[in-house]
């Protein structure tokens, strides 16, 4: 599903150049569930960003399920972010002045799919997070949970090839991070792939494969036994 | 670009964010309500003049007599100097070829009285030169003519107001009036674009005047009509040479100001049309200023616009809008407000000056304010298509920048 090769990526600051990923090489298979593990400041939101399209490497390969990802256009990333790629972010990123349903419906919107299809559409998947009752709230009436739930929505309303998710728990209490780690767990059960950047050991191990990364190179990638969210909450 | 959901996006976003659209929305209305309430000002000013001036024709001099301020010829000063009925003879044959008509002028206030009605006009002994000279138009019968000065006769013309007064709805025509102790024949109606003032008067011939007045020939005010040819230059050698004659004739000096008085309608206008072309010129660039103002106006605040939405961007990129839907979203939002803010302002502007009428006509000497509706137009549609392009540089911006730069934005 996803295969990189030799990726390299330097932030320019003034003069000098601060080079955080200094060849990566790796690969995800469909329906995968990967931990990108490494303390802050590793490179791990950078990896996610180039591997979502938002920012471009300087050198490598990339290709996403068998697409060459390169010298895209702004329009075209647009397009493969709409169709290929789910996000989560660690700050939820909805549109405040939006409903919950108007937030996880206007992924569709870009689609061109018409307002009563989006509408339908984005409050399955409302339901799905558990959250069809504050289909018409704004996001400043959710709690913190509630905002990731909406967000992991629209991310799966477009049906991804692959969902990303950086640091989704990080402003979230423990109880709360469980909740949402069971739901992406479920999510990955029905055969999504999904990639979940954290530097939490807990949520890493909620995951069946845990990447670490250090000063910008994988130091260590191995297939962990799952621990099931579920039996955390309650 | 133009479905109906991209509007609908668009309402939802605009309504949504009551503020940002209110402020933009108010900069634009201002901004065309102040350029139509200039520019309308500017053209009331300019009615007020027209006003003035078209209710008299204006290739007319007039003749007054004064006083003289020095000794000439072994008379002393502080003579008072009067015209006689042979100074309206003299004159048209002296001056013919420049001149269309001498008329006389014996103004006097009367009571008049028909029936129980009473009031006080201002009486006007003319002759009929005077028709023109006054741009009265007779509503029913006529007015003074040849017969009536040589004769004498007891016939007066009255103004549309003074039949309304003392007639109500009767008509006036034929019947007889009591002018300070005298009774006159109405022979006339006549009705005047100068307002009520000058609806309110009476003429009767100017020798009848003076038969009433101990059978004198004195002339308050001759009233010389020029040919409209000589054109102004010729109008005013026309002055010169006719204060010269006069000086001469009633034993005047040269470099006396205070003998004669000759007041010349043609500069009196000319002076204030260029009064009122320097006012419209101002009035211009203050206007045109409304305009840049409105266009820097909705330049920053679509700037601050596109700043502030920049994370909102972001978000909308990161899930797959394109550059060009970022860009059609914020162009079409402002063209929106401005369109909507703009022809509004115009409507209110256009409204509120009609609105005033003659209100400010005392005071202020504006007399129906209005804009031309095409100039209105246009000068919104500019403002909406800078507005526009002033949306346009920053939106642009904005799609360009990398989503991950617009996320991190705070
Ligand atoms: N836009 C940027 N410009 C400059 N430096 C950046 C930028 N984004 C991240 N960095 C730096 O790159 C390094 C890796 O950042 P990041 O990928 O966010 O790490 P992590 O997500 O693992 O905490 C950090 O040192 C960070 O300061
Ligand atoms: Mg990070």
């Amino acid at each position: 599903m996803i295969e990189i090769k030799n990726l390299h990526k330097s932030y320019k600051m003034g003069s000098n150049a601060l080079h955080v990923l200094k060849g990566i090489d790796f690969s995800v298979k469909e329906g995968e569930l990967v931990a990108i593990m490494g303390s802050s400041g590793s490179g791990k939101s950078t990896l996610l960003n180039i591997l979502g399209m938002l920012d471009v490497a300087d050198e490598g390969e990339y290709n996403l399920d068998g697409m060459p990802i390169k010298n895209l256009n702004e329009t075209k990333a647009a397009n493969y972010r709409n169709k290929f790629l789910g996000f989560i972010f660690q700050s939820f990123n909805l549109i405040n002045y939006k409903t919950a349903l108007e937030n996880v419906a206007l992924p569709l919107y870009y689609q061109g799919m018409n307002r009563k299809k989006r509408q339908e559409k984005a409050l399955k998947y409302l339901e799905q997070v558990g959250l069809k009752e504050w289909s018409h709230h704004l996001p400043s009436e959710l709690s913190g949970g509630q905002k990731q739930r909406v967000a992991i929505a629209r991310a799966m309303v477009t049906e991804p090839k692959v969902l990303l998710a950086d640091e989704l728990t990080g402003a979230l209490d423990s109880k709360t991070s469980y909740e949402v780690m069971d739901l992406i767990q479920q999510i990955n059960d029905k055969g999504n792939t999904i990639l979940v950047v954290t530097h939490e050991n807990d949520i890493a191990h909620m995951c069946k494969r845990i990447v670490y990364l250090r000063d910008g190179v994988i130091v260590k990638d191995e297939k962990v036994k799952q621990v099931r969210a579920k039996e955390y909450v309650q | 670009m133009f479905s109906r959901d991209t509007w609908r996006e668009i309402f939802d976003t605009l309504n949504k964010n009551k503020l940002r659209t209110f402020l933009s929305g108010f900069t634009v209305a201002l901004g065309i309500l102040i350029f139509v309430g200039l520019v309308g000002m500017t053209n009331g000013l300019q009615n007020t003049f027209e006003y003035y001036f078209s209710r008299d024709a204006t290739n007319i001099l007039y003749l007054q007599p004064g006083r003289t301020s020095r000794p000439y010829k072994g008379y002393k000063s502080q003579r008072r100097i009067e015209f006689e009925n042979e100074d309206l003879k003299d004159i048209k044959e002296n001056f013919s070829i420049f001149i269309d008509y001498v008329s006389p002028m014996i103004r006097r206030g009367a009571l008049v009285k028909y029936r129980e009605e009473s009031n006080n006009y201002t009486t006007i002994g003319a002759d009929w030169g005077q028709q023109f000279a006054e741009n009265t138009i007779m509503m029913k019968g006529r007015f003074i003519n040849q017969e009536d000065v040589k004769n004498k006769t007891r016939n007066a013309v009255i103004g549309r107001l003074v039949e309304q007064d003392l007639f109500g709805n009767m008509n006036a025509m034929g019947k007889y009036i009591d002018v300070g102790g005298s009774v006159f024949k109405v022979v006339g109606v006549f009705q005047d674009e100068g307002g009520d003032r000058e609806e309110r008067q009476i003429f009767i011939p100017y020798t009848t005047r003076q038969l009433i007045e101990k059978n004198t020939d004195k002339i308050d005010l001759i009233v010389v009509g020029f040919r409209p040819e000589i054109g102004y230059t010729g109008a005013m050698a026309l002055q010169r040479n006719l204060n010269k004659y006069l000086k001469d004739k009633k034993f005047i000096s040269p470099e006396d100001q205070k003998g004669i008085f000759i007041r010349n309608v043609a500069e009196e206008l000319e002076r204030n049309q260029a009064f009122a072309r320097v006012l419209a010129i101002i009035a211009a660039f203050v206007a045109f200023g409304t305009i840049i103002a409105g266009i820097i106006g909705i330049s920053n605040i679509m700037v601050y616009v596109v700043k502030e939405r920049t994370k909102e961007i972001g978000i909308r990129k990161a899930i797959g809008a394109t550059p060009r839907n970022v860009i059609s979203n914020i162009l079409l939002e402002s063209i929106f407000i401005t369109t909507l803010s703009g022809f509004s302002g115009m409507i209110a502007g256009i409204a509120l000056l009609s609105s005033l009428g003659d209100k400010l006509m005392d005071d202020y000497f504006i007399l129906n304010p209005g804009i031309d509706t095409g100039l209105a137009i246009s000068a919104t549609i500019v403002l909406i298509l800078f507005g526009s392009i002033a949306g346009y540089v920053p939106a642009k911006r904005a799609a360009q920048i990398k989503p991950i730069v617009a996320l991190n934005e705070e």
